[in-house]
């Protein structure tokens, strides 16, 4: 009785049954095989990339320069990594799922249960660790630079961001090997979620990954919004910054206010399962639709602070590729604000079918057509910047016109969704499925992968490789294509979504496309892997140092590549919109300055790292029910940070000396290049140096 | 006082130098948490208001059965006091009248702050020792998420107030110690409107 | 700083307070002793409360209407618009199905 105890005082509710691998060798169907695969990747994936760091040698480099890194430039590239890591295990699921459903006549290979935990991971992983960092991670390296800063204004605060974020991740990945994640759906509705109804770990995995991650991406937005407001060059007035950085600001200010309706719903939820609370229970005065209403209150406006920056992004490199200025660029402004003010009033088309009355639907039905017209604002812009253009067909812009054609389908879906009639019709079927992902894939996926293309070379120096790109770029094209358009009419013909298999043979001819679609979509993620590998390997002759690959026309190009730690020797003086482009054309561009001053700039922390492991140790004890590591964890953090403030020196200061020799050594590279023409712009000819070019007639708009 | 204001509240003003400059990004961000925090709290209070109902109550203990007014008078008043007293631990600092009065009237609220907590935690007391729990109700489970969270939110505040009177004596009114008193003063505050809300809509409105 | 601009900005916390401490025993005292209708008191407590609110903004919180600080009125505005519209929102919305329930 006393060792049982004492276990149970350490361990919790942790067990041995909590280990998925056992059940694979007790009873090895191939729905528990997949599981225990999946286990076992994490398990090699985690050695491997051990192995590989040791190997390298790379440890004290990792500890030193990145993970202590309060750099915005660091940040950035982890936040990226950490997404593209947690894509390939989201597009494996779906991909799993897809499988599954091809096959799921009358059955199929896994057991439902499996099913609605892959969904459940699917869309969580997506949403929270994919979309988010990626968008925060490209943000957090480019807007300081677009603006004229040194850093973001809170950079301890951001290494905490990017720590909460990681824990979340992490304990989504940790459920593969201990204990099951949720099988309630990215939306976690209760009662179903309720202890009631599902008293296992799984809900909790949900609650403590987003609501941590959740609270890094809050402070991320309060340190987005105030450094844009705050950190802006001289001269860079609102109206001159660039749109990605306008199109951050609106998604910063959707950070800070949507974030909170999920902390209230995710703790509300926590406190109905752990403290016996009764706010979404089935008895005593709980009411679960409260629930839906305030995740909903957070979930539609994440669906545009998602979008809005891949907005960003094509109005970036729309903008660059067909070499002109941005055709209105003012109307774009505020058609951002609009979507993202509009964002706030249309949470209800959620659930359009919980049985208020007609008028409150029609209200959010109302208010959700409105979002369409700021967004068609958006692609006549768009495609009146690419109108007369000198157009390239570069990587970003065949995403650029594959998100036209597509995303204007998935906008128009929405339309029709946002009428209460017809959202009563195919409620809770594929056609759902299909609609989101159609925003999201084409819109969300599409801008932050051409943004990565974009922005590679300014991070690291070097080109991704173009031929792969295009691969990639067409890959995921036509693999949304087959695999989503089918959905579409399968939703029609009845099919509910979230259903491991059906009985309905007429299903299955669509399905079997879908499933071809999708091994298109997994093959574009491995060309996005075989194109970073390519690129690496052939670095020498993609290399951009000077800074300028594309012809850019927004302050990040004025400086090399990658650019040094302070970003800019001396802060540029803003004299237009597109100002680069503006210095380049009037020789303004690549001046020696006067004089150099020293720079102070923030110091490595170990900060973020401690919130970081402390946090994911007090996620899997909330999950597993280890009150004293619960306590130590969240006592780890409280002294950690409280001692933090006690630390008065800060910063350090960079010489003028030694900032004046790194900046001379990259002008006098600048003026010993050639300048390439922009047919050279994807040939080895291609340092970085853009020759000027005269604008084409349509685009001498000035 | 006709210099420009950097950043919303009070402003230590030009003659404070580094520390009056770096306010304006700091104060600025502070206020853009407080804002996020405003919406959470308004989630409660709709919350709340949603589970105002006999539904919501579900037979359980009511307002009247669970609330005590006159403690929640009490706390009222001494919560608006210590609004007060760190109103002038502000003006002391901005005024520079030394590191004495400031810790003067720090003191105060922080004495007020605790005053508030104990009684608060008293009415808990009461209410759990009849019953008035939140496993009883819906309705009580939204009470029990809101006042406490408030709870947590102005013992947070008596820490941080604590933490800074440490920290006044070991760093002396450096720069950085100024911002954060700054930072505090706009945090006890906005926990003073959140109050205004509590008593009137919590209290008051239920049981009127 | 003059010792007469020191008087002034004490001055100002004292003025709050005592508006404050007036709109906070209205309230109560209607609560407590108040016959009227229930309509009468939720518009009294909501107006004294909303009043209050404004108080403690100018005099504690130093947020006017002057034109250098109408962005620090902006911030707090936008707030309140979506604190309202999420709040009213779900108000609204969970009240209309509660009633749809009965």
């Amino acid at each position: 009785m006393i060792p049982d105890q004492l276990t149970h005082w350490l361990l919790g509710r942790f067990g041995v049954s909590s280990l998925p691998i056992l059940p694979a060798i007790e009873n090895p169907t191939t729905s528990e095989l997949v599981a225990a695969g999946a286990a076992l990747a994490v398990i090699l994936g985690a050695i491997g990339g051990i192995a590989f760091i040791t190997w390298l040698g790379a440890w004290r480099t990792l500890w030193r320069d990145w993970l202590t890194s309060t750099d915005h430039k660091r940040i950035g590239i982890m936040y990226v990594v950490l997404a593209l890591v947690m894509m390939a295990r989201g597009v494996l699921e779906g991909a799993v799922m897809r499988t599954q459903q091809a096959f799921g006549l009358n059955g199929g290979f896994l057991t439902p249960e499996h099913f609605s935990e892959l969904f459940s991971t699917h869309g969580t992983i997506m949403i929270f660790f994919v979309a988010m960092p990626l968008i925060i991670g490209l943000a957090n390296y480019i807007v300081p630079l677009q603006i004229g800063a040194r850093d973001m204004s809170f950079p301890v605060m951001n290494q905490i961001s990017l720590g909460l974020t990681a824990t979340g991740a992490a304990l989504v990945m940790i459920s593969l090997l201990l204990g099951k994640f949720s099988t309630g759906g990215w939306t976690a509705y209760p009662p179903y979620t309720g202890y009631d109804f599902n008293p296992g770990p799984g809900p909790d995995y949900w609650i403590w990954s987003v609501a941590l991650a959740g609270l890094g991406t809050t402070m991320s937005g309060i340190n987005f919004a105030v450094t844009i407001f705050k950190e802006r060059a001289p001269g860079m007035t609102l109206f001159r910054m660039p749109l990605f950085t306008w199109t951050v600001l609106c998604a910063a200010i959707i950070m800070v206010f949507a974030l909170p309706p999920l902390t209230v719903a995710t703790l509300m939820l926590a406190a109905d399962r752990y403290l016996d609370f009764h706010f979404f229970t089935n008895d005593l005065g709980g009411n679960m639709m409260n629930y839906v209403n305030l995740f909903w209150l957070f979930g539609h406006p994440e669906v545009y602070l998602l979008v809005i920056p891949a907005y960003g992004v094509f109005s970036e490199s729309i903008a660059t590729f067909s070499g002109k200025r941005l055709y209105g660029y003012a109307s774009l402004v505020y058609a951002t604000m609009a979507i993202a003010v509009l964002s706030f009033t249309v949470w209800l088309h959620h659930f359009f079918t919980m049985g208020q009355s007609a008028n409150v639907n029609i209200v959010f039905g109302i208010a959700s057509m409105c979002i369409a017209v700021p967004t068609g604002v958006k692609i006549y812009d768009w495609m009146a910047t690419i109108f007369r253009g000198r157009i390239r067909m570069t990587v970003p812009m065949i995403y650029a016109l594959g998100f036209f054609y597509l995303f204007v389908i998935g906008g128009l879906t929405g339309v029709m969704l946002a009428n209460p009639t017809i959202s009563y019709q195919v409620h809770n079927t594929l056609f759902l499925v299909a609609h989101f992902h159609n925003v999201i894939i084409p819109g969300v996926v599409f801008g932050l992968l051409s943004g990565y293309h974009y922005w590679f070379p300014k991070a690291f120096g070097f080109r991704l490789h173009e031929g792969w790109g295009r691969l990639t770029a067409l890959l995921w094209i036509f693999g949304f294509s087959f695999t989503f358009f089918p959905l579409y009419a399968l939703g029609f013909m009845g099919m509910p979504r979230r259903s491991a298999s059906y009985t309905d043979p007429a299903f299955e001819p669509l399905m079997l496309v879908a499933f071809f679609g999708a091994a298109l979509i997994v093959s574009a993620l491995g060309s996005i892997v075989i194109q970073l590998w390519v690129s690496v390997r052939e670095r020498e002759s993609l290399a951009v140092p000077l800074g300028d690959p594309w012809n850019g026309r927004t302050l990040e190009w004025a400086t090399s590549s990658p650019p040094p730690h302070y970003n800019f020797a001396v802060l540029p003086q803003v004299e237009d919109r597109d100002d680069f482009a503006d210095a380049k054309a009037k020789g303004r561009a690549y001046m020696e300055p006067d004089a150099y001053e020293d720079i102070v700039m923030p110091n490595n922390t170990s900060l973020g790292m401690i919130i970081c492991v402390s946090s994911t140790l007090l996620g899997l004890a909330l999950v597993f029910y280890i009150w004293w590591l619960a306590i130590l964890a969240t006592g780890v953090i409280a002294v950690a940070f409280i001692a933090r403030t006690f630390v008065l020196s800060t910063t350090h200061v960079i010489p003028a000396d030694v900032i004046a020799a790194e900046h001379r050594a990259w002008l006098a590279g600048v003026h010993a290049a050639g300048p390439i023409t922009r047919d050279a712009e994807t040939r080895s000819a291609n340092h970085g140096l853009a020759s000027l070019e005269l604008p084409t007639l349509a685009g001498a708009e000035r | 006082m006709k210099h420009p204001t950097l950043h919303p509240g009070l402003n230590l003003g030009p003659h404070h130098g580094e520390a009056h400059e770096d306010a304006e990004t700091l104060a600025f961000g502070f206020w853009v948490f407080l804002m996020s925090d405003l919406i959470i709290f308004g989630l409660m209070f709709a919350t709340y208001v949603t589970m105002a109902n006999p539904m919501g109550l579900a037979g359980g203990p009511g307002p009247k059965d669970a609330y005590d007014l006159t403690s929640v008078f009490v706390q009222t008043m001494i919560l608006l006091a210590s609004s007060l007293t760190f109103g002038m631990a502000s003006l002391a600092m901005r005024f520079e009248r030394g590191r004495g009065p400031i810790t003067f009237w720090l003191s105060v609220t922080l004495l007020l702050g605790l005053a508030f907590l104990s009684l608060e935690v008293r009415d808990f007391a009461h209410m759990i020792e009849i019953g008035a729990v939140p496993s009883r109700s819906g309705f009580l489970s939204a009470f029990w998420g809101l006042v406490p969270l408030h709870a947590l939110h102005v013992a947070a505040g008596c820490l941080w107030i604590m933490i800074m009177m440490i920290q006044m004596r070991t760093f002396g009114m450096v720069p950085l110690v100024k911002t954060r008193i700054l930072r505090l003063g706009l945090f006890w505050h906005f926990l003073d409107l959140i109050w205004i809300g509590i008593f009137t809509i919590v209290y008051l409105g239920a049981l009127a | 700083m003059s010792e007469l601009n020191y008087q002034h900005e004490v001055r100002g916390y004292l003025t709050g307070f005592g508006l404050a401490l007036l709109l906070t025993l209205v309230p109560f005292a209607l609560t407590v002793w108040g016959g009227f209708g229930s309509v009468t008191t939720f518009v009294v407590l909501g107006g004294c409360a909303l009043a209050q609110f404004v108080v403690q903004l100018r005099f504690f919180l130093h947020i006017d209407l002057r034109r250098q600080k109408r962005e620090d009125l902006q911030l707090i505005l936008f707030s309140i618009l979506l604190l309202v519209i999420m709040a009213g929102g779900t108000i609204w919305i969970v009240g209309n199905l509660g009633m749809r329930m009965m």
